[in-house]
């Protein structure tokens, strides 16, 4: 079972219904302790990043999940949920994050449309080309992208995906059984749910 | 690289998707899942639903299609049609779409615009436009087209953008229902005067007609319908043609 932790950030049902689909059971929860049981864990979000992360702590969640993940129990952080992995973030003032990843989050600062909009490719960082998450996903795959802010990853092996706009940002991070996807993978057609198969692989 | 988007647009009636108004048959409706699905497996990057019923006792209906489509369709989708308040962005929202597209309403209320977005974010606001020229000025129409604004469309393109806007959607009456193309020259000038990705609408008849408004009239994303509907072009097709020219494009 996948515990999609529900801290008041939005529309979860779209990842419960990807995740669905592919068999996968999976439990939408406000419990900390759902988490104990679950063999994997989705953090979702939408929104604001200090926001979210203040909803996590006095929900109980933040020990919780990096207890579970000290523990070796594979954890995805999609779109802000990714964000959420760092130590730090700059939107709208300076928060700290769950430091579970090293580096900052940070605002795009250039002459391109922000939000980053739209469907964009993914360039497989050669570390992890044979990894079990990368599993059937080609070098210049689409997934879909919706954001203005993007983590910077203090430490290159980190970095799972990276992704053209402007220049080259980290789209997706891995260390160990931590995953974090800025793109939404369950937006994100066939190539998004084989990324969610491929993290559901990543339980066993 | 960041792709062009085709997408697709249906109108739902009674929790059905009107192909055409030209047709009245029982051939000419389709269920919104299914369709979507087909859509969305040719390679659509994203669809629109509008509620053309948009009455109060048969919103529900909408609403179901909605939840549905989410259930079963993997690609983002905007919702339109009768959004006139923060709890109608709410209601569609939460239903499982990713945005949502106002236009009477946001010309009456402005500051709908400014509502939604801080609650929502800008990336789930659209603002869809009708225009049509008048005496050489491009002006802003609405109630489908039949009342004049009275308002400049890149003057109120540009207000809508300041307020909170993600999206706009750009229909030009005139080259609507026609196939004679997209009109590029207003295309082109919209997407220069605001920041934010411009959707083209109304026009389109064959794949050269995507092609020139995706280039000529730098679109970010081409709308179209009844071609699709009615299988007058083929959405695979559609892709390859202008991924062979060179557009950005994503396949399947």
């Amino acid at each position: 079972m996948i515990a999609i932790i529900d801290y008041g950030a939005g529309n979860l049902r779209n990842v419960q219904h990807a995740l669905s689909l592919l068999g996968i059971e999976c439990k939408i929860t406000d419990q900390p302790f759902d988490l104990q049981s679950a063999s994997g864990i989705v953090l979702p979000g939408v929104g604001a990043f200090g926001e979210a992360i203040g909803r996590l702590g006095e929900a109980g969640f933040i020990d919780e999940i990096k207890s579970q993940v000290s523990q070796g129990k594979p954890l995805l952080g999609i779109c802000l949920g990714m964000q959420l992995l760092f130590e730090r973030s700059f939107e709208h003032g300076e928060h700290e994050g769950l430091g579970l990843i090293k580096g900052d989050v940070v605002r795009f600062n250039h002459d391109l449309k922000i939000p980053h909009m739209g469907w964009n490719q993914l360039n497989l960082h050669k570390q992890y080309c044979d990894s079990t998450i990368n599993q059937e996903i080609q070098m210049g795959d689409y997934v879909y992208f919706v954001h203005s802010y993007y983590a910077k990853p203090k430490y290159e092996e980190d970095i799972l995906h990276e992704t053209d706009y402007g220049f080259s940002f980290t789209s997706a991070v891995k260390r160990g059984h931590i995953i974090g996807m800025q793109y939404h993978p369950e937006k994100s057609g066939r190539v998004g749910m084989q990324l969610l198969k491929n993290f559901k692989e990543m339980m066993r | 690289m960041l792709a062009k988007r085709i997408i697709p647009c249906l109108d739902v009636q009674d929790g059905r998707v009107v192909k055409g108004k030209r047709f009245t048959n029982i051939e000419d409706i389709a269920d919104p899942v299914e369709l979507s699905k087909r859509y969305s497996k040719l390679g659509a990057d994203e669809l629109v639903f509008y509620d053309i019923t948009a009455t109060h006792e048969k919103r529900g209906i909408f609403l179901d299609v909605v939840k549905r489509v989410a259930k079963e369709v993997h690609i983002p989708f905007t919702v339109g049609g009768g959004i006139q308040s923060v709890e109608d962005f709410r209601a569609v929202l939460n239903a499982g779409a990713d945005k949502v597209s106002v236009n009477s309403a946001a010309v009456q209320n402005p500051s709908l615009i400014d509502e939604a977005s801080v609650r929502f974010g800008n990336q789930c606001v659209v603002l869809s436009i009708d225009t049509k020229q008048v005496d050489g000025e491009w002006m802003v129409f609405v109630k489908g087209g039949r009342e004049n604004t009275g308002q400049n469309l890149f003057r109120w393109a540009q207000e809508g953008e300041r307020r909170g806007a993600g999206e706009i959607v750009l229909n030009v009456m005139d080259t609507d229902g026609v196939k004679q193309g997209y009109n590029n020259e207003v295309m082109a000038r919209i997407s220069e005067c605001v920041n934010v990705p411009i959707v083209a609408s109304g026009g389109a008849g064959e794949m050269k007609h995507f092609r020139d408004v995706l280039i000529d009239g730098k679109a970010d994303a081409a709308l179209a319908a009844s071609v699709f509907h009615f299988e007058e072009i083929d959405l695979q097709q559609l892709k390859q043609y202008l991924y062979n020219h060179e557009l950005p494009i994503r396949q399947g």
